[in-house]
């Protein structure tokens, strides 16, 4: 065993330890929230650390699994670092530390007694060790777990205040989320009665020699509750639904990371089970649909959150196409999409809190002239938009090019409807972001229907606001300094993906030659897997 | 394996009968359907795990192909805790939404009614 073996076994359930118990120390602190700041501060500091360390470790070493209380595989606990797993849990973790440090800026703090917001970090750090589980889980069951924790404190997170609104919107969240549970929980009996083992590796080993029905049938039952969390057509109608209501900072982490889970979930699962990609046909119509749906949808939307939401619904279809071409070109545009898409729809969602703050409402009928009255909002809103919208030389370009170069490498029909599905897509994405540009930045405020309203105060986690006169509301135009600067990293790291696309398009290749080559995976966990069929 | 069919049609009952409950509007009633839908998951895993058979402790006399399976009742209690624990939250969301509109019924959502509302030719933000 050498030294960076050790160091990787030493390191690798800290991104779900150290939230953990982070959260417990946010609770006894519940009081001084001072405290709870900054336990949360330096907790998620120390993970994007970390997961940089297992990043260069696991690329450098390649993957390595770590029985977890001492039992042998495949009846412990296994955590699994590969390039994928700790690449996600990377961008996931630099995420949180820059929504952790805008939700400070934002000044949340509790209203009165009845509005107990000393939950809101506990629950935070909770979801981030909830993520952490679910990339790192090496079976079936503690993936489940993971998506557990994570949805619980998401719960939380989305219903905080519990006004109306959030209320309406929390209801149908948790119903479609418990439901898709529930289905993941079927296909996880389904497969343990099949193969009489939920660990990812001996699956892969021994769903070989199942026949091709039973597999099949008892992977689509996976596969729909994945797509679920995912978001994908035609089951994505629960996300622009529930994610709009919620406080900016939540919102934002959510869109970035919850239905990245998911698409994370069918990446190994797919990858693993099914290597010959026998549900390519599938996921590349539920993909095109994916896409398409989603951004006619935003079109039609009068809300920038709204529209964030269906464009969010509408990218999840690339990720989905770049998994469906079964290739090592695919599978490499994929994974690099997933980041970039993490970075940009996060800060967007950023962006759209500050547009809230600056001008009392993101509503499209009520907003204009913000341009003129922030430019520094207007340049903001306009990098990550374009990066979306697949501008070079921003990530979007580059990610959609490398799906787009996989897609006409395959060649096969289905591929290219593909293929000019995704640049109708991304044409279309432009559009919908240069609408919200030409009416919220360009237009003047007399001019929208509603301009002449807007909240009375900046909303911060708890509360919500009544409307009054554009003139008379309290506090106007005010960003606070730490909201500007972490929506501003998260763009500047976004831009690094274009800078340093070289080096992380060279890890995303071969995260995908793993992928594509599942003995890498069930060696490294089993160690010789043809003991455990 | 044989499998138990008394089991497996409980299973069936259980989870039709949710079905229906979730396609209701009210919460308590997909409160009720999530229950049913969970107790049937439960068994299901349970039943995955092969037919009943001694308890499965090292030195109990028993030989191992006589145990029954501990990992899928391991699954079933954590199942069952999670369950609970989310039911437990959507009560007091059915509650606060009692509170708030005085109704068990979920709402509409009242941009996507203005939006479907909205008639041919019209600009988005009009």
């Amino acid at each position: 065993m050498t030294l960076s073996a050790d160091l990787i076994t030493v390191l690798a359930p800290l991104p779900v330890l150290v939230p953990m118990l982070a959260a417990a120390l946010c609770l006894i602190f519940g009081r001084s929230p001072r405290v709870q700041g900054t336990v949360m501060i330096v907790a998620l500091a120390a993970i994007v650390v970390i997961a940089g360390m297992l990043l260069f470790l696991a690329d450098r070493d390649g993957t390595t699994a770590l029985q977890v209380g001492g039992w042998d595989t495949p009846i412990g606990i296994t955590l699994v670092v590969d390039r994928l797993s700790s690449g996600m849990l990377l961008v996931s973790s630099i995420v949180l530390l820059a929504v952790a440090i805008y939700g400070a800026g934002q000044n949340i703090r509790d209203g009165d007694d009845r509005q107990p917001t000393s939950i809101y970090r506990p629950s935070y750090l909770v979801l981030t060790a909830g993520i952490a589980v679910a990339f790192l889980a090496g079976d079936l069951f503690n993936l489940f777990v993971g998506f557990e924790i994570l949805l619980a404190a998401s719960f939380v997170l989305l219903t905080v205040g519990a006004t109306t609104e959030r209320i309406r919107a929390g209801i149908a969240y948790v119903m479609v989320s418990m439901l898709s549970s529930l289905i993941f929980l079927i296909g996880i009996a389904l497969v343990y009665a099949i193969t009489g083992t939920v660990n990812l590796a001996q699956l892969a080993v021994r769903l070989e020699t199942v026949p091709e029905g039973v597999r099949t049938g008892a992977y689509a039952v996976l596969l729909v509750a994945f797509a679920i969390k995912a978001a994908m057509f035609p089951l994505s109608n629960w996300l622009p639904d529930s994610y709009p209501s919620a406080p900016a900072p939540v919102t934002a982490v959510f869109a970035g990371l919850l239905t990245k889970v998911g698409v994370y979930a069918i990446i190994r699962t797919n990858s693993l089970f099914f290597p010959d990609g026998a549900f390519d046909d599938i996921l590349m119509v539920c993909g095109l649909l994916t896409m398409l749906v989603g951004i006619l949808g935003a079109i039609a939307q009068n809300d920038i959150r709204r529209v964030l939401s269906f464009t969010l619904v509408s990218h999840i279809g690339y990720m989905i196409f770049g998994v469906a071409l079964s290739s090592e070109a695919g599978m490499s545009g994929a994974v690099y999409y997933v980041a970039h898409h993490i970075l940009v729809q996060t800060a967007l969602f950023l962006v759209a809190g500050l547009i809230e703050r600056q001008a009392g409402s993101t509503s499209l009928r009520r907003l204009g002239g913000l341009a003129a009255a922030s430019p520094v909002l207007g340049l903001l809103y306009l990098v990550p938009a374009l990066n979306l919208g697949g501008i070079p030389p921003f990530s979007g370009f580059i990610g959609k090019a490398a799906l787009l170069q996989a897609g006409t490498d395959d060649g096969s029909v289905l591929a290219w409807v593909l293929v000019a599905g995704s640049v109708v897509t991304s044409l279309l994405t432009l559009y919908v972001v240069a609408l919200v540009w030409a009416k919220a930045f360009w237009r003047p405020r007399a001019e929208a229907p509603e301009g002449h309203l807007a909240a009375a105060r900046p909303p911060t986690l708890v509360e919500d606001s009544t409307d009054v006169l554009y003139d008379e509301r309290v506090d106007p135009g005010r960003m606070p300094a730490l909201m500007l600067v972490s929506t501003a990293g998260l763009i500047a790291v976004g831009l690094a993906m274009t800078v340093l696309a070289g080096p992380i398009l060279d890890i995303a290749d071969r995260a995908a030659e793993e992928l594509r080559d599942p003995a890498v995976y069930t060696g490294a966990v089993l160690g010789s897997p043809q003991e455990y069929r | 394996m044989s499998a138990n069919l008394t089991l497996l049609i409980i299973i069936g009952v259980l989870t039709a009968c949710g079905v229906y409950l979730i396609l209701e509007r009210a919460v308590s009633r997909m409160l009720l359907g999530m229950i049913l839908v969970g107790n049937a998951v439960n068994l299901l895993i349970l039943t995955s795990g092969g037919p009943s058979g001694a308890a499965p402790f090292l030195g109990s006399g028993a030989e191992t192909d006589e145990m029954a399976d501990p990992l899928a009742q391991a699954m079933v209690l954590t199942a069952i805790v999670i369950t609970m624990g989310l039911a437990a939250f959507v009560l007091a969301l059915a509650y606060r939404s009692y509170q708030l509109t005085t109704t068990d019924d979920v709402q509409t959502d009242q941009d996507d009614a203005e939006i479907a509302a909205r008639r041919d030719g019209e600009e988005p933000d009009q």
